[in-house]
């Protein structure tokens, strides 16, 4: 074997290392989580938590999913903070996807006044993030009486435009020559959106949708503020709320359960998707 | 079918005057062609017939209606742009049929239609397809197909060829013209492309810098160019142009270099005056007087050979001669036109001399 040869060998090993070390370290904590789920609260306490899965998994995960107490203290059942977190994310995603798509095509496709303003007023908002503006919302959102509702969980976290920029720019691209060919062919801006617009964003909307309901599925402060009952509570800040303060004993168990129960659905958003965006791609539409 | 008045019409953005009040009553059936220099108010003016352009003065009228404040939808015409501008996620059948739906008419009705458009088309086979899938001659035919269903009182078209190689645009010119022959229908055609000009046209609106320089059959453009703009700009090679004088008896052009050229008729009311002379250099050839050149260069086309001549004065001379080359560059040639092919022009304005 030449030097030469067992150098470029080298170059190709060393990207290798790298990513599988990086996979590694992303996949080991989730491992973990998995294997946790399926033991009793006793060994996990203990801190000799094994590298195999025992036969507890069941048991955990049933009573995770619709007990409402662990050994040591009452939760939440997950059935009842995963639907309250599908309907906050989707309610986000869709909502966002909405407000922005109709957004982006006014400013994008129609000349009134004032329009490079509005345009910079939906532009700011990106850069108030929640956090930023979360006292003066969560005062609104009390006095309009919305506290444990899904409304106050969902409007103020709908009402950002993320997503009116990168549809503005998509539709930049969308030549005037189109627009025109439908005004001769009779389609108003209602059926213009509807029948050519739409179609042409599913894969914008697709991406988006994934990025959002990832994001919304994903909120943590917010809920934790509006959200006082049990009933409105979200699979993210319950699992925080199971976790203890450290001078009580946690019923790992059904946490590490939990844990592995709040990871699917935005798993199986991202996989269904990913099928779409393959689509789009496949029979890409110049 | 109907006939489209263009009456007057003006169009500025801002203070930028880019249609200066243009006229034309276009016939029943009949096909003009908008030609021109780019930037000269061809897609603008096109534009305001079609609606997407308001109209800052003046009157256009499709079919002896005033359509000023119409919608483009309600003014019954349908248009083919430069770059197709078909629908990417529709099916060519939905493409074609998009504007019928739209209008509500009957699903048999818009099969059919369809189905007649795309015989005339030849597009039959690729109706599932998308435009994606296509050649750009079948886009191009696609959208031509999109305005044919429509059977609207005008065709109105914007360069619909210029995105085509040169094969596939003398192809579709000839398909054009047969459709044309076939369908009858009033249509206005954008494009700076004289040879699409003068083959499709049953008259030529020639426009510079927002007027109509001259409006008339290919032939009357060709034979009888109004200006020294459309002298220049139809023909090819373009036509050469002379500084010259008629002579105090108004028999003959005095130009420099001694050269005598006699006019068919003597112009005694021009007598005196300073003139440009066109002479078509296809209207030259070897004579026993008149211009004495020295051979520059050989084009040889094949069907005809375009030689670039220099006066004694320096001016350049294009002559156009059927056949092969008979002469080569640092040669001695003496040219002629009939005296019939001289064309005169005010020196000053550029407008023909008439008579
Ligand atoms: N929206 C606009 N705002 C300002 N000026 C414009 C606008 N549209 C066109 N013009 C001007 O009007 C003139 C005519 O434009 P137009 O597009 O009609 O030219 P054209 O003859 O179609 O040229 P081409 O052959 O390049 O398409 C140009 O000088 C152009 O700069
Ligand atoms: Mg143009």
């Amino acid at each position: 074997m030449t030097p030469s040869s067992s150098r470029s060998r080298l170059i190709d090993l060393v990207p290798h290392i790298v990513l599988i070390v990086g996979v590694l370290v992303f996949v080991y904590p989730i491992y973990v989580t998995l294997i946790g789920s399926t033991w009793d609260s006793g060994t996990i306490g203990r801190g000799g938590l094994p590298l195999w899965p025992s036969g507890e998994g069941p048991a955990n995960y049933a009573q995770a999913w619709a007990g409402e107490a662990g050994d040591r203290a009452m939760y939440t059942p997950v059935r009842t903070m995963m639907l309250n977190s599908l309907v906050m994310a989707l309610s986000i995603a869709l909502g966002k996807i909405a407000i922005s798509i109709l957004s982006a095509y006014a400013v994008a496709f129609f000349r009134f006044p004032l329009r490079m303003a509005f345009f910079w007023l939906i532009f700011i908002t990106l850069m108030l993030p929640v956090e930023v503006r979360i006292i003066p919302t969560y005062k609104v959102v009390a006095d309009l009486g919305l506290i444990d509702t899904y409304a106050g969980l969902t409007i103020p976290l709908i009402a950002s435009a993320t997503a009116t920029l990168l549809f503005r720019q998509f539709f930049l691209t969308i030549p005037d020559e189109l627009l025109e060919a439908a005004k001769i062919d009779g389609a108003g801006p209602v059926r213009f959106f509807i029948d050519v617009v739409l179609p042409l964003s599913r894969t914008n909307i697709a991406a988006l949708f994934v990025i959002l309901f990832i994001y919304g599925w994903n909120q943590y402060l917010w809920p934790l503020l509006v959200t006082s009952s049990r009933d409105m509570e979200t699979i993210v800040t319950g699992i925080t709320k199971m976790i203890g303060t450290g001078e009580s004993a946690n019923d790992w168990h059904i946490i590490m359960a939990t844990t592995v129960l709040a990871m699917l659905p935005p798993v199986a958003v991202v996989l269904l998707m990913q099928r779409w965006f393959v689509k789009g791609l496949v029979d890409s539409e110049k | 079918m109907a006939t489209v008045d263009i009456r007057n019409v003006r169009k500025s953005y801002g203070p930028v005057e880019a249609i200066k009040g243009i006229d034309i009553a276009i016939r029943d059936g009949e096909f003009l062609v908008l030609l021109g220099p780019s930037g000269c108010g061809k897609s603008t003016l096109l534009r305001m017939v079609a609606g997407l352009e308001t109209i800052t003065g003046g009157e256009v009228a499709i079919g002896g209606r005033v359509v000023n404040q119409l919608d483009p939808k309600d003014r019954d015409i349908a248009m083919v742009f430069q770059n197709y501008a078909l629908y990417p996620h529709m099916t060519v059948f939905d493409n074609m049929a998009y504007g019928l739906k739209i209008r509500g008419l009957p699903k048999a009705e818009i099969r059919a239609r369809v189905d007649k458009a795309a015989a005339i088309l030849e597009l039959g086979r690729f109706l599932d397809r998308r435009p994606s899938q296509l050649s750009g001659g079948q886009r191009q035919r696609v959208a031509m197909g999109r305005a044919i269903v429509r059977e609207p009182a005008a065709f109105l078209f914007d360069e619909p060829l210029s995105n085509l190689d040169a094969k596939l645009r003398t192809q579709m010119r000839v398909e054009i013209k047969r459709l044309q022959d076939r369908l009858r229908i009033t249509s206005l055609y954008v494009t700076h492309d004289q040879v699409e000009a003068m083959t499709l046209a049953d008259r030529i609106l020639v426009m510079n810098h927002g007027v109509a320089e001259q409006i008339g059959t290919p032939l009357e453009v060709y034979q009888r160019p109004a200006s020294l703009f459309v002298a220049g700009f139809i023909g090819s090679p373009p036509m050469n142009v002379l500084d010259g004088r008629i002579d105090d008896r108004g028999e003959a052009v005095d130009l420099a270099g001694g050269i005598r050229l006699a006019l068919p008729q003597p112009r005694l009311s021009d007598a005196g005056r300073a003139v440009k002379l066109g002479v078509r250099p296809e209207h030259l050839a070897t004579a026993d007087s008149g211009f004495a050149i020295e051979v520059e260069l050989v084009e040889a086309l094949g069907a005809d050979t375009v030689v670039y001549g220099r006066l004694a004065g320096g001016e350049s001379l294009l002559v156009r001669v059927a056949g092969l080359p008979t002469c080569r560059n640092g040669d001695r040639l003496t040219v002629a036109p009939p005296p019939d092919a001289l064309h005169l022009f005010d020196a000053v304005t550029g407008r023909r001399l008439e008579g």
